[in-house]
């Protein structure tokens, strides 16, 4: 069993290969497409700008075929690119999702920081964390999804916190910086991957 | 609600962990990564290093510490001290540290701050401010490890600092740092309601009722503390647990 991580220039690739290898994944960093063929399954993390989006564009193909096959989990930007586009910067996302990512209200931006969430549906990804609050840190979020299963509010604001649809997964916190709660996140993921 | 960040700092000199008063006569505390990993299984919403170290060998020392943090504790954490170019910082980064803390080197050029926030984003960059009262002129920064004055005023530089790039302000009162007597409530506060990115209280935690303060009344979006828990005289949970009875919402493991 072997996770490819994409690589795309967006940051914490280490963190959350560390986290993944941490708990017993084996992992590689994936550049390109046949990078992704070989692999099990298909995490796109994230920390940045949405510009990075235009670096996505040469393995775009190979993801959204990846993304139909073989389980992927979004991480934080790894989720806001699932959407058109973004009010931070210009760039396609992967449009699975109709919509735009928006800049939060809130007084303190980043939205910084453990929050918990509140759960819509049941949730492979979280189950037996659903209640333990997840590390967050992000400028932009997104207000609606069809497959959200987790929403987090901040003071009159709410955004999708996860995204879970059959074999897809996204969500906005961090689990690679979520503590043991975080870990049993990745290892909700990885138990799917296994199956 | 966001919760309220508990952070345990661990000053690092030649790769150990000391703690002094008002930034003089360090003691030694433990080992790094030891420390880490326990504050990190005691519940510890992130962890700050700060490498106190005065020598060319610095960065390479602080470049192995994040490294080894990072395998280990899975909570995010901040690497500062001495930190002075893009290169200095991008290192830490790429090593594994999530933030990197600076200092005086922003003081000097605050460019720098945007530099890195250009590449790494402003979550990634804290802007560390060490703060010291004068009758006359209210609170002043102080760079150089609290020797030299800059007659900076502090909540003006925090905003110039946030105006820079920075995503987050460590604010350390000199003047309460290892006392033990509580944070400086107004330093924080004025600091908290200048400007629209979390800061960190600093220097002067002495319990529980310290952290409580400086988030009800210092608005602090996060309480730092060395001293109390190096020396074992409290663990995160016992603090954690005291602050959820003084009512304030903080993760409990």
């Amino acid at each position: 069993m072997k996770i490819a991580i994409v690589d795309y220039g967006a940051g914490n690739t280490g963190s959350v290969s560390r986290a993944l290898s941490f708990i017993g994944a084996k992992t590689e960093l994936v550049t390109d497409a046949s990078g992704l063929e070989n692999a099990d399954a298909v995490v796109l993390p994230g920390v940045g700008s949405f510009s990075c989006a235009r670096k996505l564009e040469p393995i775009r193909k190979g993801l959204l075929k990846a993304m139909e096959e073989k389980p992927f989990l979004g991480i934080c930007l790894g989720l806001q690119l699932l959407f058109e586009s973004s009010g931070e910067a210009k760039g396609r996302g992967l449009g699975i999702y109709q919509g735009e990512v928006e800049r939060l209200k809130c007084k303190k931006v980043p939205h910084m920081g453990w929050n918990t969430v509140i759960m819509q549906e049941e949730s492979r990804l979280l189950e037996g964390v659903e209640s333990q609050p997840f590390y967050f840190c992000h400028s932009y979020a997104v207000k609606e999804c069809p497959d959200a299963v987790a929403y987090c509010n901040e003071e009159s604001e709410r955004f999708v916190a996860a995204v879970e649809m059959g074999n897809l997964f996204a969500v906005q916190f961090h689990p690679e910086k979520s503590g043991p709660a975080g870990l049993e996140v990745l290892r909700n993921f990885v138990g799917v991957v296994r199956k | 609600m966001v919760l309220k960040r508990i952070i345990p700092c661990l000053d690092v000199k030649e790769g150990r962990v000391v703690k002094g008063k008002s930034f003089q006569g360090l003691e030694y505390a433990g080992e790094p990564v030891k420390l880490a990993t326990k504050y990190y299984e005691q519940g510890a919403d992130e962890l700050v290093f700060l490498d106190i170290t005065a020598t060319n060998e610095r960065r390479g020392t602080e470049v192995m510490l994040a490294a080894a943090v990072a395998e280990q504790v899975f909570v995010p954490f901040t690497v500062g001290g001495g930190i002075a170019s893009f290169e200095d910082a991008s290192a830490v980064l790429d090593a594994g540290a999530d933030k990197v803390a600076l200092n005086s080197a922003a003081v000097l050029r605050p460019e720098l701050i945007g530099e890195i926030a250009q590449s790494y984003g402003s979550q990634a960059v804290v802007a560390a401010i060490d703060a010291k009262r004068n009758e006359n002129r209210g609170r002043e920064v102080w760079i150089n490890a609290g020797t030299n004055n800059t007659g900076k005023d502090a909540v003006a530089w925090a905003m110039d600092a946030v105006d820079a790039g920075a995503g987050e302000i460590l604010l350390t009162s000199i003047d309460k740092d290892g006392t033990n007597s509580g944070y400086d409530l107004e330093l924080t506060r004025a600091v908290s309601v200048a400007v629209g990115v979390p800061v960190i209280a600093s220097g002067g935690a002495g319990g529980a009722k310290d952290m409580a303060d400086a988030f009800a009344i210092g608005k602090a979006d996060a309480a730092l503390l060395a001293g109390m828990l190096h020396y074992g005289k409290t663990t995160i949970q016992k603090l954690k647990g005291e602050l959820v009875g003084l009512g304030i919402p903080v993760r409990v493991a």
